[in-house]
């Protein structure tokens, strides 16, 4: 087992007077994929965005209880928000490039990071369209919009721009749910090239997909993590009935 | 069979009676557009546009109207876009949307929108001249007259309150048209708030703030209450040269030329190319900002 990157301990979360994260207790290993599965609405996704802070953004939230990133308990009150994110980069649903070049788009996490100098800034737009595997696509329209980019490219896009800021972490909101089988499927790839450098924690909707690139799978159902294990364990012989159930298709 | 023929009547009344009323607004428009052009069209020349008015203004041209026109929506605009765009980004990305202090805001802007034009002339003359600018010469001048008359100056601050609502409640549009997804990207990307605001949403917004810009200067440029008691002046020989100067305004020299002038009939062509330059440049902003608006939206759906 590797080192463990993020826990949480006892962690809920509530949206005004709902409970929406009940009890959450994980230890998520570094430079591993873990995905989240689960019945929409099961709160994987709010936990998602729980490990960057994401949800402060969001009136009403409040959590109780602790998650630690490298042992740093990330909301404390003296965290700069803005330094976890850094660390902990984020994959939309739904991609959502800057309408600026494709250039702009990767740089700009650098920029606002006070990189001024242009070969520095070429290295690093470079290496991260590289890193998503969008480099050879690319490489020669740079100062193109993003927005004239097909759908499963302004994906790999955004992931180059998450990249660029080099992060610790990649935190992945369904990134392929609006794509196409083939764009979905680089995507996969990607993600499993990833892991080399990042740890990745996913949330998909697709069994199939976090049977085939996650190493770990957490199934959460109404707000509960039910189990949490070695993806292969988890679909071929899941310790809790409501995991088989749903992996098995009979609800959700 | 009659029932029917009947209903089929008053059908065809109401829709002619609302059609000829719709109608009724296209001609209006057609006979004053037409009135002032055909009754300006040879008036306008080159020297019309660039001499000052000859002759106790029955002759010669417009210039000083159309630069102190210029210059009055160039320091409005100036003092209105900035503070509007800031108020705007105040509500659309600090305030709570259902704040105490929003809905406060909104009232004010509503409010600031219906007062009559002439009551801003009334609070620029007794806010801005025989308050302010009384004060400034007592503090800086020894009590010499300077700061506490009417000026360009406190006439486009005057005309920038009455512009403001535009400007506020443009750019609150053109800002809330950045979807959300990009602030959360930006965000998620470990920028700070001001970041996003300054390198995503405003930039991403630029034109509807533009169109607020627009709308803002054109309605600037064809009020006359809020300068009546500010600043402008029924005639000068010079072109203004400092803050404190009066100035000729395009709106006001029509009124004056209409009802103060000595020979009415005289000045009929002055009247009538000076109405065509104002209506020519009202057009002109708005159709640039009906222009722009149209491409915001364009953008937005796409």
């Amino acid at each position: 087992m590797t080192r463990e990157k993020i826990h949480t301990e006892n962690m809920f979360l509530y949206y005004g007077s709902k409970l929406a994260l009940n009890d959450i207790s994980i230890q998520i290993p570094e430079k591993k994929v873990t995905a989240f599965i689960g019945p929409s609405g099961c709160g994987k996704s709010t936990f998602l965005r729980s490990l960057n802070r994401m949800n402060d953004l969001i009136d009403g939230v409040k959590i109780e209880g602790n998650i630690f990133i490298d042992d740093i308990n990330i909301y404390d009150n003296n965290i700069d928000v803005v330094t976890l994110r850094k660390k902990v980069g984020m994959v939309f649903q739904k991609s959502n490039p800057f309408a600026k070049s494709i250039y702009e788009n990767v740089a700009y996490g650098p920029r606002i990071n006070g990189v001024k100098e242009k070969k520095q800034l070429d290295e690093i737009v470079e290496t991260a369209l590289r890193n998503a595997a969008i480099w050879e696509e690319v490489k020669d329209r740079l100062g193109d919009s993003a927005m004239g980019l097909s759908g499963g490219q302004q994906q790999r896009l955004c992931i180059a721009r998450t990249l660029a800021v080099n992060p610790e972490i990649v935190l992945m909101d369904e990134p392929a749910s609006a794509l196409d089988p083939l764009s979905t499927s680089k995507i996969e790839e990607l993600i499993v090239q990833l892991k080399e450098k990042y740890t990745i924690v996913i949330v998909t909707h697709n069994m199939q997909q976090a049977a085939r690139i996650s190493d770990l799978t957490a199934f959460f159902y109404l707000g509960e993590l039910i189990e949490f294990d070695k993806t292969k364990k988890i679909f071929t012989n899941p310790d809790k009935k409501q995991t088989e159930d749903y992996i098995t298709g009979r609800f959700g | 069979m009659i029932k029917s023929f009947k209903k089929n009547i008053k059908g065809i009344l109401i829709e002619g009676l609302t059609l000829s009323s719709a109608l009724l607004i296209i001609a209006i428009v057609v006979v004053m557009v037409t009135v002032i052009v055909i009754g300006g069209k040879d008036q306008i020349s080159w020297e019309f546009l660039t001499s000052f008015p000859e002759d106790g203004m029955t002759k010669g041209g417009i210039f000083p109207a159309i630069y102190g026109t210029a210059l009055l929506v160039i320091i409005m605009s100036v003092a209105a876009v900035p503070f509007g765009t800031i108020t705007a980004i105040y509500l659309t990305e600090y305030a709570k949307e259902n704040s105490v202090i929003a809905k406060t805001i909104r009232f004010a802007v509503r409010t600031l929108a219906v007062i009559p034009s002439i009551i801003y002339g009334l609070f620029g003359l007794g806010f801005f001249i025989k308050f302010v600018g009384t004060q400034m010469d007592n503090t800086f001048l020894g009590g010499q007259l300077k700061w506490g008359q009417p000026n360009i100056l406190w006439a486009s601050l005057t005309m920038a309150l009455l512009t403001l609502p535009v400007v506020i409640v443009s750019v609150e549009e053109a800002l809330k048209t950045v979807p959300k997804d990009l602030r959360a990207a930006s965000l998620a990307l470990g920028a700070t708030k001001w970041q996003t605001i300054w390198k995503v949403v405003i930039p991403g917004s630029i034109s509807g703030i533009m169109t607020g810009t627009i709308l803002a200067v054109s309605r600037g440029a064809g009020e006359v209450a809020p300068i009546l008691f500010t600043g402008v002046a029924y005639y000068v020989a010079t072109l203004p040269s400092s803050l404190s100067d009066q100035f000729m305004v395009l709106g006001y020299h029509i009124y004056v030329m209409t009802t103060q002038s000595a020979n009415v009939d005289k000045t009929m062509p002055i009247q009538f190319g000076t109405t065509l330059v104002l209506l020519a440049l009202t057009f002109i902003l708005n159709i640039s900002a009906i222009v722009l608006r149209y491409r915001i939206r364009k953008k937005k759906t796409n």
